[in-house]
């Protein structure tokens, strides 16, 4: 492999792996916002029983 | 509300898109984009380089222009659109640095020269832009921090065009110089490989935004779930 081909293929590796890295953010964001949704949901039904 | 619903429906039709764009751009890059004579291979990193950087110039100013809009309008909607932008456009900033510093060590045989202005204008550009969250991040939410958040981003939209003519202003020439008054200095098929790269990124950058826009909102209204149930 050339220089030339080996930088090459490391800018467009570069670009791949910033979006993989972008999808893992969002991924564990997504966790987090589902387990806090949980966490209401569940203090609403407690809400609505105590009621 | 009614911009979440018509995000929901445009999010998946607008990845498809890009994927559409993504796939074309590497066939074109690859398979149909003639090889630079004086380059060679290493000259196909123009076609993801410098679309990466006009996405981020085009993140920044779209960030500027929800920040106009919070402060002409006062919609806070605004104010957390211009913040999402302009985090694309640092995401997008960071990689024109890393695939220009690639493309510098192959072309130049250095990663980085202080004395080409368009390098280093584009480093002041993104600096400024980093130093945004900083003081978003050292304010408390409300009014006054989206007021000095919005000015800060107008301010900054000023680097844009600042940084793009450059290449034009500077002497000696490190960089070249492929949109001229003469049209694009490349051949037919060069200029519409490199449409279609630029195309897929701003494609890239409309999901990207959306996506997190959407994640911030959910954030937002769980947040006001939080509050009204305490």
């Amino acid at each position: 492999m050339t220089p030339s081909e080996k930088y090459t293929a490391a800018v467009y590796l570069v670009v791949f792996v910033a979006l993989l890295a972008y999808v893992l953010i969002i991924a564990s964001k997504l966790q987090r916002l589902e387990r806090q949704l949980g966490d209401l949901t569940e203090r609403l039904r407690e809400r609505g029983l105590d009621g | 509300m009614q911009d979440a619903a018509s995000s929901r429906l445009s999010l998946p039709a607008l990845v498809g898109l890009s994927m559409a764009l993504f796939a074309a751009a590497i066939a074109l890059i690859f398979f149909y984009a003639p090889t630079d004579a004086s380059q060679g291979l290493s000259q196909r990193i123009f076609y993801f380089h410098v679309p990466i950087a006009f996405t981020s110039y085009v993140a920044f100013a779209w960030g500027a222009w929800k920040a106009l809009r919070y402060l002409w309008k006062r919609d806070e909607r605004a104010d957390l659109e211009s913040y999402v932008a302009i985090h694309q456009g640092v995401i997008f900033g960071s990689l024109v640095l890393i695939t220009g510093s690639l493309w510098a060590k192959i072309s130049w045989g250095v990663w980085w020269a202080w004395g080409d202005d368009q390098l280093v204008l584009f480093l002041v550009l993104f600096l400024f832009y980093c130093a945004y969250f900083m003081l978003r991040y050292s304010v408390e939410p409300g009014p006054a921090r989206a007021n000095m958040c919005a000015v800060y981003a107008l301010f900054g939209v000023v680097l844009v065009p600042i940084s793009f003519l450059a290449i034009r202003i500077s002497k000696p020439f490190l960089h070249p110089e492929v949109f001229t008054t003469h049209g694009p200095q490349m051949t037919g098929q060069m200029f519409f490989t490199f449409c279609v790269a630029f195309a897929a990124m701003l494609s890239l950058f409309a999901v990207l935004y959306q996506v997190e826009l959407a994640g911030k909102r959910i954030d937002m209204r769980l947040r006001e779930l939080r509050e009204l149930l305490a």
